[in-house]
């Protein structure tokens, strides 16, 4: 191939004690999209906030078209062609799509905003792509998916040439993520360069023409798609051989912990009737939306019913509340880590001991040191990778985080354990160790209700799969019929 | 570098600080530093004091109560009102008390019940309390209290130059210090200030503890009205007037953060004593009484610039030498926080508006 667009080599960055990027490369030519994959604190991260102008390298080369690319200043990075779309756009909602896309350098005609020119522009710009939003309504109320092209369109005006997706489709339905892909294959036919970060494997087997590897800083491997398959990346990422994904342990099923019956909330949900016994770990599969997290939340007394009942090993729970539900036995890691699981600015310590503070106390007063050996044995059974117990959650990766929000509610000695979307964004490595988790639990008694988008994650760990659809419950499955067709099919409907 | 560790250090610079202003006060003026004169600056913050404490767990659960000059001045007058029908400061007493207890509940129930902004909440019953002094006192303060009583308000306690009105603030200093810093109930509060979600995910009922933080913040109100009716040996429509202001100054310079999910009890102490001792070494060197207003103004001030200063300085310098220990997850320097979640060129404008 001709000159690539894009040339990284022997990038090193050196945050204090962690060598955040160590001497790594990535090529990136034109018409290509290339998927950059690694674990969570692999470096992906920081080579893309690099090219975003908010790093500057420590040393190494970046070509942009053959010229040196000028770093650390986020407007020149855009000036010389780079996007970036991120998770979670902001956009700013009370302005129209139209405004979205050029704000800050609307057309103008005779000193005053051409707003038709604009409109006309954005809707151009929205049908090359074949996107079917109105330029005209608010930013207001838009799906992540719809916001995440709002931002794609805005790199194209700004004529944008190499654009960076960095885990896009984490929040997305499967249907988005098929729009997305799409667009993304567009952009390179327009003969853009593409970045395509993302950790759901299948994915990358579907847009990228190459995959990059990093890990520990370092490029570890780059190779066309064709020429390599899922284990063979994995590999790559880890280090070392995963042997089981989903090491399931045979667990014994006993007698019914949760019970719900005829569980309803207007708007929400209808009619939810199902059990989970003892030793089982039930999936409740669904699209996103479907009502799934809003029935977990209910259970935990975090979202109120307006009929039903809940039923805790015999006993009715009434007037629930979450610390009613966590008395009764049960445990909810949260679908959002950093909203809902974790205080960011508090200690690791903190965090864990928080459900368990009125275990911690001596004469009313908090035992500081319990509550630190609370939290470093927690750490060490789960293998936390971290500094120091003080440190603030907010500087573990992803899928450290998401371990000590495991840590906080196992320490409750729960006997049914909610978890919603439990590995979302987190790397292949740590994914295997939270289901080796799960399935330990319930091998030792505990019962698991896992919400997950993760069709392969349910497919692999559950017992049994209970599909919702539009807040109903439309099937449950046994792990022995349970096959991706069938889940897919109950949750999206009579016409997929 | 935790926001935590900082304003550690930031609550250390202010103890410092009031050591300092002490010692030079003593050495230049030679009534600083007598029995008298801090009997009569103690007695002078005594009812800052005590609405400090519950205000900084207000703030730290990202609350605020703007009507505590109006709920302290409304027990003063409904003391005031009971000692005239009754005849009996006993029961006075328990009435001023009983009142600020209703104003911090009324002002609870609107803001966890109804789930308004506790900032316009207590804009409203700012007023509603003030005027309700009007209702119950008219324009004339009551005045006839027996003297047994109003002594307290200077007579130092036997053997000492330290007035009556030091006992209920050292026993809320300990009471309060006690609860934040060492109960669940105090790890709790910073839990809501750090993410509010995070905190009912985790089983904390959070409107009711603001519900119950409003209650008590009506009962220091109600003891301090107590102390202010002996102090000025009256109850008035108009006293107190803007005293909320002070209250909240203090408290943010005490290293309390206004966002919420940081602060302690002894930098909130020494923000009130050094308020206190400033205000009174101005005196003596021959400040008029008005110019004084401009010493909180300018403590305000200080409290939100200085630590920002501070930080943007320390984030520039850690920019350029090093970065903490962490990984990829590693919290960005600020400015860069805001722009990982917009895109790269428009992270500056759009930031600013998210932020």
């Amino acid at each position: 191939m001709a000159q690539p667009l894009l040339r990284i080599s022997d990038a090193s960055k050196r945050f204090g004690g962690v060598q955040a990027l160590d001497r790594a490369s990535l090529v990136v030519h034109e018409g290509e999209v290339v998927g950059l994959l690694g674990e969570n604190g692999a470096g992906k991260s920081t080579l893309v906030k690099t090219l975003a102008g908010l790093h500057q390298l420590d040393a190494g080369v970046i070509e942009l078209d053959g010229r040196s690319f000028r770093q650390g200043n986020p407007r020149l990075a855009r000036e010389q062609g780079v996007a970036i779309i991120y998770q979670e756009p902001s956009l700013f909602p009370d302005l129209t799509l139209a405004e979205n896309v050029f704000v800050g350098r609307q057309p103008k005609s005779g000193g005053r905003v051409d707003w038709s020119q604009m409109r006309a522009r954005t809707a151009s710009l929205f049908a090359d792509l074949g996107i079917d939003l109105d330029p005209g309504r608010l930013a207001r109320g838009l799906s992540i998916a719809d916001q995440q092209m709002v931002e794609i369109v805005k790199a194209l005006s700004l004529d944008a040439r190499l654009i960076i997706m960095d885990e896009p489709s984490a929040a997305l339905t499967n249907a988005e993520v098929e729009r997305l892909l799409g667009v993304a294959r567009r952009l390179r036919d327009q003969g853009r360069g593409v970045i395509y970060i993302s950790h759901r494997l299948e994915e990358v087997f579907q847009v990228c023409d190459s995959v990059t590897v990093m890990r520990d800083g370092a490029t570890v491997a780059s190779a066309p798609i064709a020429e390599v398959d899922t284990a063979q990346i994995v590999r790559w990422m880890v280090g070392r051989e995963i042997t089981e994904m989903f090491p399931k342990v045979p667990a014994q099923i006993g007698e019914v912990i949760l019970s719900v019956e005829g569980l309803s909330s207007t708007g929400e949900f209808h009619d939810i009737s199902f059990e989970v016994r003892r030793g089982e770990i039930v999936a409740l599969a669904g699209l996103v939306g479907s009502g799934r997290s809003e029935v977990v939340r209910a259970i935990f007394g975090i979202d109120p019913i307006t009929s039903g009942t809940i039923t805790m090993a015999g006993t009715r729970l009434s007037r629930h509340t979450p610390s009613r539900a966590m008395a009764a036995g049960i445990s909810l890691v949260p679908e959002d880590r950093r909203l809902q699981g974790l205080l960011m600015p508090a200690s690791i310590a903190h965090n864990t001991a928080l459900t368990v503070l009125r275990r911690l106390r001596r004469a009313g007063l908090v035992r500081i040191g319990a509550e630190r050996r609370l939290a470093e044995e927690w750490a060490t059974t789960l293998r936390l990778r971290y500094a120091s117990i003080d440190d603030p959650v907010e500087r573990l990766s992803g899928g450290n985080q998401q371990k000590v929000v495991l840590s906080k509610w196992l320490a409750t000695s729960p006997r049914l354990l909610i978890v919603d979307e439990p590995t979302r964004g987190i790397d292949v490595g740590t994914k295997a160790e939270v289901h080796r988790l799960l399935s330990e639990q319930a091998a030792a008694g505990m019962a698991v209700l896992m919400v997950s988008s993760d069709l392969p994650e349910v497919l692999g760990m559950a017992d049994r799969i209970l599909v919702m659809r539009e807040g109903r419950l439309v099937d449950e499955i046994s792990r022995a019929d349970a096959t991706q067709e069938r889940v897919m099919t109950a949750a999206a409907g009579a016409a997929a | 570098m935790s926001r935590g560790a900082f304003r550690l250090s930031w609550d250390k610079s202010i103890l410092l600080l009031l050591i300092l202003l002490v010692l030079f006060g003593g050495m230049n003026n030679e009534y600083f530093a007598t029995g008298d004169n801090v009997n009569f600056i103690l007695g002078d913050i005594s009812e800052i004091m005590l609405i400090a404490f519950p205000m900084a767990l207000l703030i730290i659960v990202k609350e605020i109560d703007l009507s505590v000059a109006s709920s302290l001045t409304l027990a003063s007058a409904l003391c005031g009102v009971t000692w005239q029908a009754t005849g009996s400061i006993w029961v006075a007493v328990l009435a001023g008390i009983m009142t600020g207890v209703a104003c911090g509940l009324l002002n609870g129930l609107l803001v966890t019940r109804l789930g308004l902004s506790s900032l316009a909440v207590t804009i409203g019953t700012l007023a509603l309390y003030r005027g309700l002094c009007y209702v119950a006192l008219g324009d004339t303060p009551i005045a006839d209290f027996p003297t047994e009583f109003t002594d307290l308000g200077y007579t130092p306690i036997a053997g000492t130059f330290l007035p009556w009105v030091v006992v209920p603030m050292v026993v809320a200093g300990i009471v309060f210090w006690y609860v934040l810093h060492g109960t669940r109930f105090g790890r709790w509060l910073f839990a809501i200030g750090q993410g509010d979600e995070a905190a009912e995910f985790s089983g904390i009922p959070v409107l009711r503890v603001k519900l119950w933080l409003f209650i008590l913040t009506g009962l220091m109100c109600g003891i301090a009205g107590i102390g202010y009716t002996v102090r000025f040996a009256s109850s008035s429509p108009d006293g107190a007037l803007g005293f909320e202001l002070l209250v909240i100054a203090a408290v943010l310079f005490g290293g309390v953060a206004i966002a919420g999910g940081v602060g302690t009890i002894w930098g909130v102490i020494a923000a009130v004593l050094i308020w206190g001792f400033s205000q009174s070494y101005l005196q003596l060197i021959g400040w008029d009484a008005n110019a004084l207003v401009i010493v909180s103004g300018v403590l305000l001030l200080l409290s939100v610039t200085i630590p920002r200063l501070l930080g943007a300085l320390r984030e520039s310098v850690a920019q350029r030498t090093f970065r903490p220990k962490g990984t990829e997850g590693a919290p960005p320097p600020p400015g860069e926080g805001v722009a990982e979640h917009s895109p790269a060129g428009a992270g500056h404008d759009q930031g600013s508006h998210r932020g």
